[in-house]
């Protein structure tokens, strides 16, 4: 039902947003994924509480102590897949290699998620996804040619958790073939350049480095986006094919145009493209981008508004219909919150669902005693001693 | 090319039949060892008119954009309109796990070949629908261009200059290739329900929400509980008194670097007085106040004013090999030629030769996108040229005989 991977025991030991997002994609399909966390530690970086974390457990355990490591070990003795995205080594240290991991549960799945791998000259270098953009070629080809590089943001923390359940759900797969486990070592940076292969080859070939081309694109025109009524709005217009053109002027009113020689051809709108953009710009300004954007679309023309925050979460009737932003209850009660999406795809059979994120230990009962069949004297203790958080 | 075909994913196959939209998607699978067929139409698949092209020649079998999106497949032709063509198709759906398509919603129902089809021809396969915003929905029918799903997907308006139009990435379509990792990811989750019950299904890949899963976290949440648009559009730097530099002009091009927030300056700073590049502001400013966001525009132009001279008395070399040394938190902005240089992924055996008989070179890709104890994904052909694994499919495999296939090439249909 909505337990696709019911059954997945994950140890998460992760942190910011890389690795909290990769273990979201496996507890979102029901893989039961226990963040193991500590009190004393702010919780995920700069990330508010739970919003990575949903349909997550949460324990708090110290396994830099000998009692919490050796708990922790039985819990991986348990478990399916460990992942953690710390600097290269920090387990290692702490008796959560691999290696030591592999003789408590040899059939053990283990991700490791860094900037740049964990072997080379540059693995021990940490960073983050803002900088890594730079790194992979983002920034390069970001923005316009007369400026400076564009700011992407983290950007390739979004394309590495995508590689790291890819390469989990493999390994699944493949521990079902042969009875293997193994450890996965993923460089977001080798991640980051997959997205930039096409260039990449370009460079090889034919000594050509990409750059940045503000929104041209080589074989269509009108291709930008386009100040609409209101502050800051925007829609961004998309024309390829002559029909396309055809469609375009007849719903800005203004059929003339189509047989104006100066546009009538791929060719000759990318040659007056300039003069183009300002005609598009002084249709759409008057009027609301979802209103360009609907009569664009209902004429058969790719076109859509620059959507903030706002537009996606509350507005877009669309993202409504397949209610990608789900509500949920908050932790610890008070009302709902929406936590970012759930998995990037939509299954026929085993539709999801999105469980709200745990409370920091919410679920050490469960584990320590379900799980590990711990007392509530031992837990005492071990409270008492710092080792539970 | 003989196939060295090994991986996860050996035992599967997939038939691909999308376009530029979801090309990643057979390319992840087959580089995971699977058994990727890409079924393009007779004349070849549109994709192949798509830049950058070997030596600029505009030539279906030197599209480098083909290239580097279908290593690890073989390929055929087949004109899945025509009722020769449908009937082959079926044969080839009943030995396939997974067929991967980004057609609009709808079109392959038109042609008999929707999912309750196939599923009666194998109800084990996989259908893997990637389309523009998904098979349901009001905007269902839309079409998509990467500045629309990157427009729509909320990137546009998070970044870029304020006094210009938001922009997308340039070059080829990013948004495409999320969804295609996204195709990827998707039908391995429906093959894990597939081994426990033996049933397939369809997998509803949306290209709109593939770009909107990129949003930061910290955006979504700070909508949620706050109503507070956060973005960076304008450079702005939310929550903060100043607005901090991120990409500065360095010797031989540009460097990605911050002060502030969870970027300690100090290793930088340290770097920067052993060369001389400070002032009093700098001197005297305590590097471990915790509230750096508040620090005043004034203080922080005084400390960017050396740092931008230190940037440009250095190299993106210098400055990447600096900045591990000491631990600081900046990367230079690569150009594709610097990313072929950079010493990390060279140490780490990223890059690999392809061989293209064809064109009696080898060209260098990026390789796999993760390093397996066990045995890690990897290229094993290079993309197929029109038509390539014809007679090694139809022949060989499907029995029809060469009388035949004369006729299905005369009739449109291979």
């Amino acid at each position: 039902m909505g337990k696709l991977l019911g059954g997945v025991r994950v140890v998460d030991v992760t942190t910011f947003v890389t690795g909290p997002l990769t273990t979201k994609g496996l507890s979102d399909l029901g893989a039961e994924v226990i963040k193991i966390e500590t009190r004393g530690r702010a919780r995920g970086g700069a990330v508010n509480l739970s919003h990575t974390d949903t349909s997550k457990l949460s324990i708090t355990l110290n396994f830099t102590s000998p009692k919490g490591l050796e708990l922790a070990h039985r819990l991986v003795a348990q478990s399916d897949i460990v992942v953690e995205n710390h600097a290269p080594g920090t387990l290692n240290r702490r008796g959560l290699g691999y290696e030591d991991l592999k003789k408590i549960k040899p059939d053990i799945i283990m991700l490791s998620s860094c900037m740049q791998g964990q072997t080379g000259p540059y693995a021990s270098h940490a960073a983050f996804g803002h900088q890594l953009a730079a790194l992979t070629g983002i920034n390069q080809i970001t923005g316009w040619p007369d400026r400076e590089p564009g700011w992407v943001g983290p950007y390739t923390d979004f394309v590495a958790p995508r590689y790291n359940i890819i390469a989990i759900l493999a390994a699944l797969e493949y521990r079902s073939q042969t009875g293997k486990g193994q450890y996965l070592d993923m460089s977001q940076c080798e991640a980051g350049a997959q997205f930039m292969a096409p260039a990449i080859l370009d460079c090889v070939v034919n000594r050509q480095v990409a750059n940045r081309m503000g929104n041209k694109y080589a074989s269509a025109a009108p291709h930008n986006a386009y100040r609409c009524q209101g502050e800051d709005r925007w829609c961004a217009i998309a024309v390829f094919t002559d029909e396309e053109w055809q469609s375009f002027c007849k719903v800005i009113g203004n059929p003339a145009l189509a047989k104006n020689p100066r546009f009538s051809t791929v060719l000759a709108r990318k040659d007056n493209e300039e003069e183009l953009d300002k005609l598009v710009s002084e249709w759409t300004i008057n009027r609301p981008a979802e209103e360009v954007m609907n009569s664009m679309q209902a004429a058969g023309v790719a076109a859509g508004a620059v959507e903030t925050i706002e537009d996606q979460m509350d507005k877009d009737p669309h993202l409504k219909y397949r209610n990608f932003f789900r509500e949920l209850d908050r932790p610890g009660g008070g009302g709902k919150y929406r936590a970012p999406p759930g998995p990037h795809f939509l299954l026929s059979k085993t539709p999801y669902e999105l469980r709200r994120g745990p409370l920091l230990g919410e679920h050490n009962d469960y584990v320590f005693k379900d799980i590990l069949g711990l007392s509530n004297e031992d837990i005492a203790e071990l409270v008492n001693e710092g080792v539970i958080g | 090319m003989a196939d060295k075909r090994e991986g996860m994913l050996r035992p599967y196959r997939a038939l691909d039949l999308t376009d530029e939209k979801g090309l990643l998607c057979g390319k992840i699978l087959g580089d995971l060892g699977a058994d990727v067929i890409k079924i393009e139409r007779p004349a070849g698949d549109p994709a192949r008119s798509i830049g950058p092209f070997y030596h600029n020649e505009p030539d279906p079998e030197k599209s480098l954009f083909w290239f580097a999106l279908n290593t690890s497949k073989r390929g055929i032709t087949l004109n899945i309109e025509s009722a020769d063509g449908k009937e082959i198709f079926k044969k080839l759906v009943k030995n396939a796990d997974f067929v991967i398509e980004s057609f609009p919603p709808g079109y392959l129902d038109t042609l008999g070949l929707g999912y309750s089809a196939l599923e009666k021809i194998n109800p084990a396969v996989i259908l893997v629908s990637i389309t523009p915003f998904g098979q349901t929905g009001p905007y269902r029918d839309w079409k998509t261009a990467d500045i629309v799903a990157w427009a729509m997907g909320g990137e546009m308006a998070l970044f870029s200059d304020i006094d210009r139009p938001p922009v997308r990435i340039s070059h080829h379509s990013q948004a495409y290739l999320h969804t295609g990792a996204d195709g990827a990811m998707g039908a391995l989750a429906a093959l894990y329900h597939r081994r426990k019950t033996g049933e397939g299904q369809q997998v509803d890949v949306s290209i709109f929400e593939s770009a909107a899963q990129n949003t930061p976290i910290s955006t979504t949440t700070a909508w949620d509980i706050r109503k507070t648009p956060l973005q960076w559009r304008g450079h702005e730097s939310p929550n903060s008194a100043h607005k901090a530099k991120q990409l500065w002009p360095c010797k031989d091009g540009w460097v990605s670097w911050a002060y502030g927030g969870n970027t300690p300056g100090l290793p930088l700073v340290g770097w920067m007085e052993s060369e001389g590049f400070t002032n009093d502001v700098v001197k005297g400013f305590d590097w471990n106040r915790p509230d750096f966001a508040q620090a005043p525009q004034e203080v922080v132009d005084q400390i960017e004013e050396p740092t931008g001279r230190f940037f440009m008395s250095h190299t993106k070399a210098e400055l990447l090999d600096g900045a591990v040394m000491r631990q600081i938190m900046l990367y230079p902005v690569a150009t594709t030629a610097d990313m072929l240089e950079n010493p990390q992924l060279i140490a780490r055996e990223f890059w690999v030769d392809v061989e293209h008989a064809e064109l009696g070179i080898r060209i260098t890709y990026p390789g796999g996108f993760g390093i397996s104890s066990e045995i890690p994904p990897r290229i094993s052909r290079r993309a197929p040229l029109i038509g390539e694994h014809n007679q090694e499919i139809y022949e060989k495999e499907l029995g029809i005989t060469r009388e035949q296939l004369v006729i299905l090439k005369e009739g449109g249909v291979i």
